[in-house]
């Protein structure tokens, strides 16, 4: 036993004491001396006002009003002051039923009868200068002004996305918002909403008994300011924009422009797509749903979550890592005889000689990437095929090719290309080879990637050997730039003297190959077309490119599913879009018009709807 | 002395068990005013907190009879088990825990059934101190290595619950941990140690939290008090003190007639200090009264500290880390401005006069005028509706509780239940202390509960078990654990 210590008990004991007995001093000055509190607690009923900041606008590149806010009005009401009132009348005002109305007003009442609730949103102008002329009959309303978005155009919905109400589980998570506030859900209104929200105001007023506002609580000391939400500059050039929407109009599919040398994204087209003033206000709630079930979802944002086999389009990637390994030069040719055999497979070619690497792109010889992609594969260097593997993946990874971006786009998929793992686990270590995975020389088989990442793969070629991530915008008032991630070059580690010959062979394509229909009369187009297989039904139509050819100020990737070979739609969709960003206007009407008039949605409605006869046929 | 026969019920300390019950009682009493609401009058109304805490109550009882089902033994025997299971559950918390309010403290089974596993981190840790500090041979008395190999053991036993609640992050439940220093002087930590400890850290938050002349004012009083608990001299106390009061006014006088205030109030504070002090040293010097140049040094270590910690804070941290170190020092960010919430919990309490305003008939603490009205400023209600005198009942029967505990404490036969019985004082002592200087504006705003009478089953519960086993213990207190 430390009885020694047992003193301390005293000193421990007086500390305790002493720091409580400062508590009693301090409780009777404030209960017993002081009657400041007293007077505070009489007056002590304050009426918090919300001050709302409006929402930032967004702008496209060439200062054109994408998204603005018109003013609507939310009417509230503090339950236990309100006393029994014309409700028909007030209903009319509205143009809501009764019962829908005494439904809303029960839900405050159990919320909080001394709290101010709103009852009615978004009450148009009209009906807001009725309510304002019968205002002095409903005790206990009022109204509050509010915001509501507003698209300008029609389309670029995937880009601008909308906002709606936080729900109670986001309210729970970021203690910033308040019921019945609005939060960006998709698109530059999720990804930049802090910067477009602006920040809340409070004031506080002194109310007396009545509720009627006797000045502000401590001449407006704890009251904060709104500070209005900043606008943004977007990078999409919006005729171009509507343009391609309008191109891919009763087409599946999607259309992604990006300038090269900045990663600026001049054009993300989703189609189906829908009008983003659907998802407007109270019109939300009934339109969202409505979307959801229509065909070929609409809401879904193809061109950065759609995956699919890049095909052709992927053999300039092989042509520049082989290049780079030193595994061909420019003059290697290999022999095409109509194809490439493995064993009793062959892997088919539509044309037949011995090509260098530029006719082999041009005609995009499929036997030349494979003996390619087997000679890269089979490389000494790495002893093992695996090991080989593994460095043509992270070649093709340095494209951003199965990688994500990283863009400001919420959302975005990552595409697949998968690790030696997957193989070793697969077919077992050491029993593959170049062979077993041919099809990846031509962008076949276990190869995903976004028409986003294709369109920046594309850019990347363009500037000879680097990207900027792709984004959206521009520009944020206020802001000198914009995040360093967004602007900074990702090299891929590739030789840019590599590019030349490549960029040859996509330069032929345009005018002698597979991509003639992307031809622009006067501008030096590359690109290289791609047939993506689907195994649901007719392949998916591909194209990229870029132009002009030196200085390229556009790279463009279309997609058109069940579009068959990437030149019947994919490249004079392409042709059109960069004819239309590098010209303002577009010349060949009568391409124009075959791809407005090409309608591949019509034939597959009728498919379902006959197969969905037939199995209504068998069920009887 | 009582006969302690077989019987525990005759070896119970019933006082506490009365104090403890009384307690519950009133704050069941305060919760229900708090929550009342015309519309709902049933006591019994399970919608409502009040029905839910008598539900909590009646269960806490429960945990009564089981606690004191078992051996006094047991609990010294298992110490580092319970202990090692709630560690185990802190961790599980971080990682299956439920956010609520910024921190993941709960593990959530259904919308009713939480359970908040910091709470019961505190009995599990006492009980490990207590089972540490037991053990032959242990000393911390003094600054030899194997002393300060058994602080640091201690330090460890406190710093892992710690540490992981702060990752939570709890502050409040991190803060409680502090009160073992108290522990650790009982048990032969000298005297100095806990002082120079407490100085210290007192300096450093009190400088960023209070204005400079809330400080030095601080710090003078301390030297003055310290040197009187220190010397017991009073007539040499009461002179320093009137010295430096005529020195201060002399300064304020010139300063506002004369330079119409040209200094402000911080620095003639400090100027008067400084010459004060000097006087203090010579004095020191002609009587060879070293106690006093001691204190003198001190003081000038401390405001030295002050000034850096203050300079370090405003002129070199950015606007950013500041509001970093508020957020750690568990200083909530008030959306409205400056104090509002506080401004609020005073109000509600200054209005209850001396006598209150009677049950039911406040105004402040209902309609959320002041936040968490049934957790953590439920004192607020008290303060409300029985005014100073019901204010001054309520911290008299916590600290008569606490001193009980501590008497107990002293007569056990076995150190473990002496140790556990001062962790368990120390534990309820800082609770109240922080609670009620929250409510009261003279501690920043920590959300930590008030000892049995905040609502919630979580902690209701924890400071039963905590307690009971001291209870427990107690009636064994003749038995060598």
């Amino acid at each position: 036993m430390k009885q020694y210590n047992s003193h301390k008990i005293y000193n421990i004991s007086l500390i305790f004491i002493i720091i409580m007995l400062t508590y009693v001093v301090k409780l009777f000055c404030i209960q017993v001396l002081d009657s400041q509190y007293k007077m505070s607690a009489e007056s002590n009923v304050f009426r918090r006002v919300v001050d709302y900041p409006a929402r930032g606008l967004v702008f496209d590149r060439n200062d054109k009003l994408l998204v603005y806010n018109e003013s609507s009005y939310d009417l509230v009401a503090v339950p236990n002051k309100v006393p029994p009132f014309d409700t028909v009348d007030l209903c009319n005002i509205l143009g809501i039923s009764v019962e829908a109305f005494k439904a809303e007003f029960q839900k405050a009442v159990k919320y909080a009868p001394y709290k101010e609730s709103v009852i009615h949103k978004q009450i148009t102008k009209q009906r807001y200068s009725y309510l304002q002329e019968k205002m002095y009959k409903f005790i206990g309303f009022d109204v509050q002004e509010r915001t509501a978005r507003r698209y300008e155009y029609n389309g670029a919905a995937h880009v601008l996305g909308y906002v709606r109400e936080a729900d109670q589980k986001f309210i729970e998570a970021n203690p910033y918002y308040k019921p019945g506030d609005y939060i960006g859900v998709a698109g530059i209104e999720k990804s930049y909403e802090e910067v477009l929200r602006g920040k809340k105001g409070q004031k506080i007023y002194v109310v007396d008994v009545r509720n009627r506002i006797q000045g502000s609580y401590m001449d407006g000391k704890n009251d904060t300011a709104a500070v209005v939400g900043k606008n943004i500059t977007s990078t999409l050039d919006i005729d171009l924009q509507m343009y391609g929407e309008e191109l891919m109009r009763n087409k599946i599919g999607s259309i992604v422009a990006i300038e090269p040398e900045t990663g600026e994204i001049l054009a993300l087209v989703s189609s189906p797509g829908y009008d983003p003033n659907l998802l407007v206000g109270s019109d939300l709630a009934i339109n969202y749903p409505k979307l959801l079930r229509e065909n070929f979802t609409p809401m879904f944002n193809r061109a950065i979550m759609a995956c699919y086999p890049p095909g052709s389009t992927f053999k300039p990637i092989n042509a520049l890592v082989g290049l780079q390994e030193g595994i061909i030069t420019p003059s290697s040719a290999f022999p095409c005889n109509g194809g490439f055999s493995i064993g009793s497979h062959v892997v088919k070619c539509h044309h037949a000689g011995s090509l260098d690497l530029v006719p082999a792109i041009q005609h995009s010889c499929n036997a030349y990437f494979c003996y390619e992609f087997t000679k890269i594969i089979g490389d000494k260097k790495y002893r093992r095929a695996d090991s080989a593997y593994s460095n043509w993946r992270r070649r093709v990874q340095s494209f951003g090719l199965g990688v994500k971006l990283g863009s400001d786009l919420s959302q975005e998929n990552k595409g697949i290309i998968y690790t030696k793992d997957y193989y070793n686990k697969f077919y077992g270590e050491g029993h593959w080879s170049a062979f077993t995975i041919i099809s990846l020389s031509i962008g076949q088989g276990e190869l995903s990637f976004t028409p986003l990442q294709i369109c920046n793969a594309c850019a990347t070629i363009a500037n000879r050997g680097y990207y900027v991530i792709p984004h959206i915008v521009k520009h944020i008032e206020g802001q000198d730039t914009i995040a360093h991630r967004l602007t900074e070059h990702q090299n891929t580690g590739i030789d840019p003297r590599h590019f030349e010959p490549v960029i040859q062979g996509m330069r032929a394509v345009c005018e002698y190959g597979t991509g003639r229909s992307a031809q622009v009369p006067g501008i030096a187009v590359c690109g290289k077309t791609g047939t993506a297989q689907n195994p649901h039904g007719k392949d998916h139509s591909i194209f990229e490119a870029f132009a002009p050819m030196e200085n390229p100020k556009i790279a463009v990737a279309v997609y058109v599913e069940n579009g068959g070979y990437g030149a019947t739609y994919a490249a004079p969709i392409a042709g059109l879009m960069i004819e239309k960003y590098l010209k303002g206007e577009v010349s060949r009407k009568d391409v124009e018009k075959r791809m407005l008039d090409a309608d591949l949605i019509g034939p597959l409605l009728q498919n379902m709807k006959q197969d969905s006869v037939k199995a209504a046929a068998k069920k009887l | 002395m009582k006969h302690r026969g077989g019987n525990i019920f005759l070896s119970i300390d019933w006082v506490t068990v009365l104090i403890y019950t009384v307690l519950v009682i009133l704050g069941w009493i305060n919760i229900y005013s708090a929550v009342y609401d015309e519309s709902h009058s049933s006591i019994l109304s399970m919608s409502q907190r009040y029905g839910k805490q008598l539900v909590w109550i009646g269960i806490a009882y429960a945990i009564i009879t089981i606690v004191m089902a078992f051996q006094a033994r047991a609990y010294s025997i298992f110490a580092y088990i319970v202990y090692g299971l709630f560690i185990i559950a802190l961790v599980l918390v971080l990682i299956i825990g439920t956010k609520t309010n910024g921190a993941r403290s709960w593990f959530v089974i259904t919308d009713s059934i939480k359970f908040q596993p910091a709470e019961f981190a505190k009995f599990a840790t006492a009980l490990a101190i207590a089972k540490i500090m037991s053990s032959f041979d242990f000393d911390i008395s003094r600054l030899t290595f194997p002393c300060i190999k058994n602080m640091l053991k201690i330090a460890a036993v406190i710093l892992l619950p710690a540490g992981l609640i702060l990752l939570q992050p709890d502050m409040g439940s991190v803060l409680v941990y502090a009160s073992m220093i108290f522990v650790m002087y009982r048990e032969g930590l000298p005297g100095y140690f806990l002082g120079l400890i407490v100085l210290v850290i007192a300096v450093f938050i009190s400088t960023l939290l209070y204005p400079l002349t809330v400080v030095i004012t601080g710090l003078l009083i301390l030297a003055e008090l310290g040197y009187f608990l220190y010397r017991q001299r009073i007539v040499e106390t009461a002179i320093s003190t009137g010295v430096l009061v005529v020195l201060f006014g002399i300064m304020w006088v010139t300063n506002h007639f004369v330079l119409h205030d040209k200094f402000p109030l911080d620095r003639i504070l400090l100027a008067s200090a400084l010459v004060w002090s000097a006087l203090c040293l010579g004095f020191a010097y002609v009587k060879k009264n070293w106690a006093v140049a001691v204190t003198i040094f001190i003081l000038m270590g401390s405001l030295i500290m002050m000034f850096s910690v203050d300079y370090i804070f405003h002129n070199i941290m950015t606007q950013h880390q500041q509001t970093l170190i508020n957020v750690f020092l568990g200083v909530e960010i008030d959306p409205q401005g400056t104090g509002y919430n506080v401004e609020q919990s005073k109000i509600a309490i200054g209005s209850g006069g001396l006598t209150g305003k009677g049950f039911l008939e406040g105004t402040q603490t209902k309609f959320n005028f002041v936040p968490e009205q049934a957790t953590d400023f439920i004192f607020c209600t008290v303060g409300e509706e029985w005014g100073f005198v019901g204010t001054t009942i309520i911290i008299a029967l916590f600290l008569t509780l606490i001193i009980r505990i501590m008497w107990l404490a002293e007569q056990q036969r076995s150190a473990f239940s002496r140790i556990y019985g001062y962790c368990v004082a120390s534990i309820l002592f800082l609770h109240l202390a922080i609670n009620v200087g929250m409510t009261i504006g003279m501690v920043p705003v920590i959300g930590i509960p008030l000892p049995f009478f905040s609502y919630g089953g979580s902690s209701l519960w924890s400071f039963t078990i905590l307690l009971f086993i001291f209870i427990r213990l107690d009636a064994s207190r003749d038995e060598q654990l």
